[in-house]
């Protein structure tokens, strides 16, 4: 190697130093330490004791810990995500992308509960939830609907969806901004020209529109299942996994097994499920929107 | 012909009226939907509790008590918790500025064998849930003695920002003409001189990108500072509120006060700069 080679190696190193530090040390090698913890039964302090992959034959195993059903929790999530919440989000980008009256101030609107805090959000809607003097049911009250006013959050059976539509609905503005970005994107001359040869708003939107911006609903998708099995906050502040366990999620569990039962091995073999899972909706995902040769090949 | 000719232009005129107005409402709607929960906690912020408990639920109050304010203040490190969020905010924005500046500037302009895979390396940051490092960075922050301190939560959450850090830093500085460089170098500056004197000034508003996405990722973080932070000395605002809302659990006045100095600030950003923080979420996203 000549001299300046080396150099230029030297220098590459420097520049690429603070971040290659913060990028290993605080990620790369913790997920690797999380991994080799996870073949361990370890209390965090004391000894540890090598017991290979049992800490995930239990976790898919035991009634107790309840990972399917906090897995399936996610996948709910993630399923009401992509199927409902990713629509509005499509449809206010569609109308507001298209250029209308008022179209900046809806998009700050819409855009605004994405920057507050989850735990704001979350003791907001714990005020709405409250079964005494919450919104929710003085409302019912009020309208004579007595019968239908509840205990939202404290009961098995609507826990679940109360949790879940808070996290919905602070999202919705954050996919519609993606994609309103993409409708922008769509030259106003394409659209012309389609009115042009006749077709009507909703046939520009699904012929030339859609197609278009297909890159970004591939990303939103990917947020939007990778976010609900990764989702924490909202449900921490509002029942942290309860009651009996109905909204358990695997980060709520996760937190469990290393903080409340002191099982780091354990809440490893969670964390790495998750890494796992979170990469491979990622790539099945992005395997599901490749573009397929529909003319076959020549 | 030229009558039924105008009846079917009329017809659909009045066709995309009734469209425009439907279009409209739900659009007025999902703005209320928005706007309300933000509304009613500024308005029970001020209220007492036999306001907010059914005599006037959803109006404007009767008797502003802004005394609500000063309990929220003076309980529970309001002050301390803001502050701590600043600290915090801050110094990671400015470890992901330089971080993913000089990572950038070498991937992208300095020339040598592996850049691409550096950069998917890092590129990686982008999908590894926070989640993945909590045990470990747990155990070695508690084995260095500094779980409660404002560095547990500075380098975990610069980390967390680089990838996005660097996305958007490669997206600007591409745009800058690789003559510049030329010319620096003919004029004899080395690589440090060049990224110094002629790439950093040109990147002003990449940094103020990185600036609101880093900020509000920290900002808003809940699940580390949980974790790290149990003195009250070092919580941020996130944890702080939560700790807040479990001492007050029956008097809501002042939950609300805190709850609107949370958030209030941001909002009033939001106000004057909503193109520039909207762009900052759009950048990573659509490019990655």
């Amino acid at each position: 190697m000549k001299k300046k080679d080396v150099i230029n190696y030297i220098n590459v190193f420097l520049f690429l130093l603070p971040a290659l530090a913060l990028f290993v040390g605080i990620l790369i090698a913790p997920i690797m330490k999380s991994l080799y913890y996870s073949f361990f039964k370890w209390n965090g302090m004391g000894a540890m004791e090598f017991i290979g992959l049992k800490n995930y034959t239990e976790l898919f195993t035991s009634k107790a810990i309840g990972f399917w059903k906090a897995l399936g929790n996610a996948c709910f999530l993630a399923a009401l995500s992509v199927f409902i919440q990713l629509p509005i989000s499509l449809g206010f980008a569609l109308v507001l992308g298209r250029g209308i009256k008022g179209e900046r101030p809806f998009l700050s609107i819409y855009f605004m509960p994405v920057l507050i805090s989850t735990v704001v959000i979350g003791q907001l809607w714990l005020k709405i939830y409250n079964p005494d003097y919450g919104l929710l049911n003085s409302a019912l009250w009020k309208l004579g609907l007595d019968s239908l006013a509840h205990t939202w959050l404290g009961d098995t059976k609507t826990a679940l969806l109360a949790v879940f539509i808070p996290t919905l609905w602070q999202y919705v503005g954050y996919h519609m901004l993606l994609m309103y970005a993409g409708v922008k994107g769509v030259s106003p001359d394409i659209r012309e020209a389609a009115r042009i040869d006749g077709a009507n708003e909703s046939q520009v939107n699904r012929y030339i529109v859609i197609p278009v911006i297909k890159p970004i609903l591939k990303v939103s998708v990917i947020f939007a299942v990778t976010g609900s099995l990764k989702s924490f906050d909202l449900i921490y502040v509002l029942t942290n996994g309860g009651p009996l366990h109905a909204t358990e999620v695997p980060s709520t569990v996760m937190i469990e097994m290393l903080f409340q039962r002191n099982r780091y091995g354990m809440g490893s073999a969670i964390a790495v499920m998750m890494i796992i899972l979170c990469f491979a909706f990622a790539l099945l995902i992005s395997w599901a929107f490749k573009e397929r040769d529909i003319y076959g090949k020549k | 012909m030229a009558k039924s000719e105008s009846i079917r232009r009329e017809h659909a005129v009045e066709k995309t009226g009734v469209r425009k107005v439907v279009i409209y409402v739900i659009l007025i709607i999902w703005a209320i939907v928005n706007l309300f929960p933000v509304y009613w906690m500024f308005t029970f912020s001020l209220k007492s509790n036999e306001e907010i408990f059914g005599k006037n639920l959803i109006g404007l109050p009767w008797e502003w008590r802004w005394h609500n304010y000063v309990s929220a203040w003076h309980t529970g490190n309001m002050p301390r918790y803001f502050i701590n969020s600043v600290i915090v905010s801050v110094s990671a924005i400015a470890l992901v500025i330089i971080a993913s500046m000089m990572a950038t500037y070498a991937i992208t302009r300095l020339v040598w064998k592996g850049s691409e895979q550096v950069n998917a390396f890092f590129m990686l940051g982008l999908t590894i849930p926070i989640h993945a490092s909590i045990v470990p960075v747990f155990i070695t922050l508690r084995n260095m003695g500094i779980l409660n301190s404002h560095f547990s939560l500075i380098f975990p959450y610069a980390a967390f920002s680089l990838a996005m850090g660097i996305l958007i830093c490669t997206g600007f500085m591409v745009e800058i003409p690789k003559e510049l460089d030329e010319a620096a170098r003919i004029d004899g500056c080395g690589p440090w001189k060049t990224f110094g004197v002629v790439i950093m000034p040109l990147m002003k508003p990449a940094l103020a990108t990185i600036s609101i996405y880093t900020f509000l990722q920290c900002w808003n973080e809940l699940m580390f500072a949980n974790v790290f932070i149990s003195d009250s000395k070092y919580k941020t605002l996130p944890v702080g509120i939560q700790a807040l809302s479990g001492q007050y659990t029956t008097e809501w006045g002042p939950i609300g006060a805190a709850l609107v100095i949370a958030t209030f600030p941001m909002l009033i950003v939001y106000i004057f700069m909503s193109k520039r923080i909207q762009e900052s979420f759009v950048v990573g996203a659509v490019k990655g």
